[in-house]
């Protein structure tokens, strides 16, 4: 219920994030605190903000685990740069996120969890609380623990489980923060523990308990509202990239009537996308948990040969493993696609944050000259038709296809529009066809240079394949020094023909200008708030976002010979930027590189591109 | 001659060596062991009785991963040690081939004995063909996992100082459902083992004892050898006493926890004293012990040694394929997006 009698602040859009301990629920707070926003009609976008190690020791900086919602009343592309609301459950988690709290962000502490061997632990000399650092701050200083407690006394749960309960107290307080109704948290409850009514019982007392101490809490002066976003009618749901890409290949699978099969091993920030799968053999879905990522790719190899859709999934040191057999599966030209949710490297690097610096991986790491298809998602939602588009292409084609896509993308969530699987793109495998007396591996479409998958099984089509070079249209193995310049030129030429089949680049503004800025990837949600700013301020810019990296869109040199000065922006040190040089060369282009692990902040994209259009 | 399995389709005809003989130019060496491995391969693949196009040979890389060039059926020849890989790839999205995978001491044991020791634990079911020749003989002659200890070699000129893998321990240790062990000069043994090994539901590796002959000729010879294999060489049968000799003289018993070996008709010894194999037992106990024998003190075993029944990893997929499918309300992928939460803005 909401009976608030605050005034109330209108916000186009805010961004929360819950801190605390790994085992302090933040994941489920935000979780309940967006899917409300979303029933509410806000579009958002969350990210999940958690630490490398399991349970890392307790109260410390290194195990404090987050959750950031940003939800808006406007389209939403990112998952927001600095916070304006800020729960935190204990000091490790408030050292380790006042750096993101906006100056004047409203902070919702937890009293109770500032003990002294807790202050200490999260590195401070004394009690932040008590002196006079927070001050530029609107400081909400609860004792959640105990009220938790308190309204849980006559439950008849024990003394441990209601304190587990606490971050629910904390939400119970934000609701009334944001004048939301708790009853669309409730809804949360009794749809997922219908079998347990004393859970459901449990977190609605305590819910309500803090809701009613937020109305009796002063520095609450007024209340946030953030009304529903304009979208497009439709159904909708809120997804994560990992997920989404998983059910894009679930998606390709059934609309090319090829069976899926994933072969995988558990890497992170990939595994989620080969535990999703795993839950879908009512859909056919053949998912093979390997013995390592070699394994992995090459039964993929095996059973894209057998004519399954067949995918692997992996982040930047599993694609390192799997190079050579990427090498197999485009030289005896299967489909296959390769899902590389990228990671900080290189080595082990940073496995839970986010980079694009696997892009020069993708596009040459193989023993020989080893085109292939290479395709990226801009946003959580959009993994599930890149995903798609991915499968479509390599199955089309008969080459493997990479999906790049990355941390942030795979754990973050939007919203997405669900689309019917009528109503996405045909898929048309070139399958051979029983007992015809003029197949041959390596016969060819005339107009794609694609040659026919030739299923086990079928009458009249046994042939081999392999690693070894083969001649054109036969697919004997030949050594024969022109055939070889032949075969590499086909393989070349059949990946570049591709850009007859993707869309062409769009430019997001002016046709022509000063300035373009180039991105590509993950990084779109803030690259196109960049230039939105500043194309608002009345600047000369466009934005290029690119999806389709090989082959690239064919107008792609028209779009970057339409502007003075380009700017090519991405998490890295400059990858796609040098092959746009290589492929292009020009004088013009410049670079915006950041490799932290962290994700472009919107106000350091506007400073540089600013800068490039002040320079002579 | 009862097939147990049924999910692979019977040819409706009589199909013979020349439906499976490839029209490519063999190229491994004159007298190279492969040649007779090919020979039992086309001999015994009509007799499996499967229509022709059900069979897919894989392979990795090294001489012995030529092969599925020289068969004609489906297949592919792989990358370096991951043909159990591939295979296993083939086997699950279609369990209705019967694949075969070629491959050698080099490709198995060392590149890719990671996948060789799963494909075995999961009895994924396939057939190994272990071309064991105990070298490298396609980078022209390294010393491999099997080599003997001591042999001098292009990489060990004062001989290796490594304890060779004994393939019948590895296979056991990883919970190998089936194993044979073969030598390349009796195309018969071959043909058997190789047809005991299509019918068996699970991982089914043949060891063939491989001759090189430009880099490790006559490895075997001292137990395969005309001259050595009747006082070298155990053959069991299946329900058979475990016998051998010349005039089948002498057998393997049962002496406290270990196998000894008795002349039958010297001590008081008579033929039902002799142990019985028993190939089927579930317990790897004997095979186990079977498989590390070796001379001077002992035969070593060849034939059948292990082909016990255990579930098999592409069963259990698509049982549990069935079952999900019976069950779950998701039905199609427009299902799977509708499901959960999810809202309508009008």
């Amino acid at each position: 219920m909401s009976n608030n009698k605050r005034p109330i602040v209108e916000k186009e859009s805010v961004v929360v994030k819950f801190v605390g301990d790994s085992g302090d629920g933040m994941q489920l707070s935000g979780s309940v605190f967006s899917d409300s926003a979303a029933l509410a009609g806000n579009d958002l976008a969350t990210f999940p903000d958690f630490p490398a190690e399991i349970r890392a020791p307790q109260n410390t900086v290194a195990g404090v685990s987050g959750f950031q919602v940003h939800m808006g009343s406007e389209k939403i592309f990112t998952t927001g740069d600095l916070v304006d609301v800020l729960v935190s459950m204990n000091p490790a988690s408030l050292k380790a996120n006042l750096k993101w709290a906006k100056k004047g962000a409203t902070i919702l502490v937890d009293t109770d969890a500032f003990d002294e061997k807790s202050i200490e632990k999260a590195g401070y000399k004394k009690n932040p609380l008590d002196d006079n650092s927070l001050e530029s701050y609107r400081m909400i200083k609860a004792p959640i623990t105990a009220m938790t407690k308190e309204c849980l006394k006559d439950s008849g749960i024990d003394n441990k489980t209601a304190e587990r309960s606490k971050n629910m107290f904390a939400l119970g307080i934000l609701y009334f923060i944001f004048n939301r109704d708790t009853s669309l948290a409730f809804k949360y409850f009794e749809e997922r523990f219908k079998k347990n009514p004393k859970i459901v019982e449990i977190n609605k007392i305590v819910i309500q308990a803090g809701y009613n101490y937020a109305e009796t809490v002063e520095a609450l002066e007024s209340v946030i509202h953030v009304g529903p976003a304009k979208m497009a009618k439709g159904r909708y749901r809120n997804i994560t990239g990992n997920i989404a890409t998983a059910w894009g290949l679930l998606a390709a699978a059934e609309k090319s009537g090829r069976p899926l099969f994933l072969g995988s091993y558990p890497i992170t920030p990939a595994t989620e996308i080969l535990m999703e799968l795993s839950k879908h053999k009512s859909l056919g879905a053949k998912v093979f948990q390997a013995e390592d990522e070699i394994a992995g790719i090459c039964s993929a190899i095996g059973a894209s040969y057998t004519g399954s859709l067949a995918c692997t999934t992996t982040s930047g040191p599993g694609l390192s493993l799997k190079s050579e057999a990427i090498g197999l599966a485009l030289i005896t030209e299967l489909p296959l696609v390769i899902v590389d949710v990228q990671r900080g490297g290189p080595s082990t690097g940073l496995p839970t944050k986010s980079e694009q610096s696997d892009l020069m991986q993708a596009l040459f790491g193989r023993n020989g000259e080893g085109p292939i298809i290479i395709i990226a998602a801009s946003t959580p939602d959009d993994c599930f038709y890149k995903a798609y588009m991915a499968a479509k292409l390599s199955m089309e084609h008969m080459t493997p296809a990479i999906l790049l896509t990355d941390g942030y993308l795979g754990f973050g969530s939007a919203l997405f529009r669900i689309p019917k699987v009528k109503d996405l793109p045909a898929i048309k495998p070139p399958i051979a066809v029983a007992n015809d007396k003029e197949y041959k591996p390596y016969k060819r479409n005339a107009e794609t240079l694609v040659r026919e998958w030739a299923l086990p099984g079928t009458e009249g089509l046994r042939h081999r394949i392999g690693g070894l070079e083969k001649e054109n249209i036969t697919g004997v193995v030949s050594m024969d020094p022109m055939n070889h310049q032949v075969m590499v030129d086909l393989r070349a030429a059949k990946v570049e023909k591709i850009a007859d089949f993707i869309p062409e680049q769009e430019i997001d503004g002016n046709k022509k200008g000063d300035l373009l800025v180039v991105s590509w990837g993950g990084t779109f949600g803030a690259v196109h708030s960049a230039v939105k700013l500043a194309q608002a301020e009345g600047k000369s810019i466009s934005h290029a976002h690119f999806s389709y990296i090989s082959p690239l869109p064919k107008n792609t040199e028209k779009v970057l010979k339409s502007f003075k000065k380009i700017v090519v922006c991405e998490l890295n040190s400059g990858q796609f930027v040098n092959y746009l040089r290589m492929k292009f060369p020009m004088p013009n282009i410049s670079q915006f590189n950041k490799v932290q692990g962290l994700p472009f902040m919107i106000n350091e994209l506007t400073d540089k591109f600013n800068q490039i259009l002040e320079e002579k | 001659m009862d097939f147990v399995n049924t999910t692979i389709e019977r040819s409706t005809v009589q199909l013979s060596k020349a439906d499976f003989e490839s029209d490519q130019m063999v190229k491994w060496c004159a007298g190279c062991g492969a040649h007779a491995i090919l020979a039992a391969v086309e001999r015994v693949f009509p007799k499996i009785g499967y229509r022709k196009e059900n069979f897919c040979m894989i392979s990795g890389i090294g001489c012995s991963s030529r092969f599925p060039y020289y068969v004609n059926t489906y297949g592919i020849h792989g990358i370096h040690g991951r043909a159990a890989a591939i295979s296993t790839g083939v086997k699950i999205a279609n369990p209705r081939l019967s694949v075969w995978m070629a491959t050698g001491d080099g490709d198995s044991l060392a590149i890719g004995g990671n996948h060789f020791i799963h494909v075995i634990r999961r009895n994924v079911d396939i057939n190994i063909l272990l071309f064991n020749n105990q070298i490298y003989g396609l980078t022209k002659g390294q010393y491999s996992p099997t080599t003997p200890m001591g042999k001098v070699t292009k990489t060990s000129p004062q001989g290796t100082i490594e304890h060779p893998f004994n393939v019948g321990e590895l296979v056991m240790g990883a919970q190998g459902t089936f194993y044979a062990r073969v030598p390349d000069n009796n195309i018969t043994m071959m043909t058997e083992a190789m047809f005991e090994a299509a019918k068996h539901d699970g991982t089914s590796v043949i060891e063939i004892m491989q001759n090189c002959i430009i880099f490790a000729d006559k490895a075997h010879n001292d137990v395969i050898g005309k001259e050595h294999k009747d006082e070298n060489m155990l053959l069991v049968k299946n329900g058979q006493p475990m016998i051998w000799g010349k005039n089948n003289e002498m057998g393997l018993v049962l002496k406290n926890t270990m196998l000894d070996v008795v002349e039958i008709g010297k001590n008081g010894v008579t033929l039902d004293d002799i142990l019985i194999h028993d190939a089927y037992n579930p317990d790897p106990g004997i095979h186990l012990m079977l498989a590390k024998l070796a001379p001077p003190h002992f035969p070593m075993v060849f034939g059948v040694i292990r082909a016990a029944m255990f579930p098999t990893y592409d069963d259990m997929v698509e049982e549990q394929i069935k079952y999900a499918k019976e069950t779950s309300p998701i039905k199609n992928v427009d299902d799977l997006l509708n499901s959960g939460d999810v809202w309508d803005i009008k």
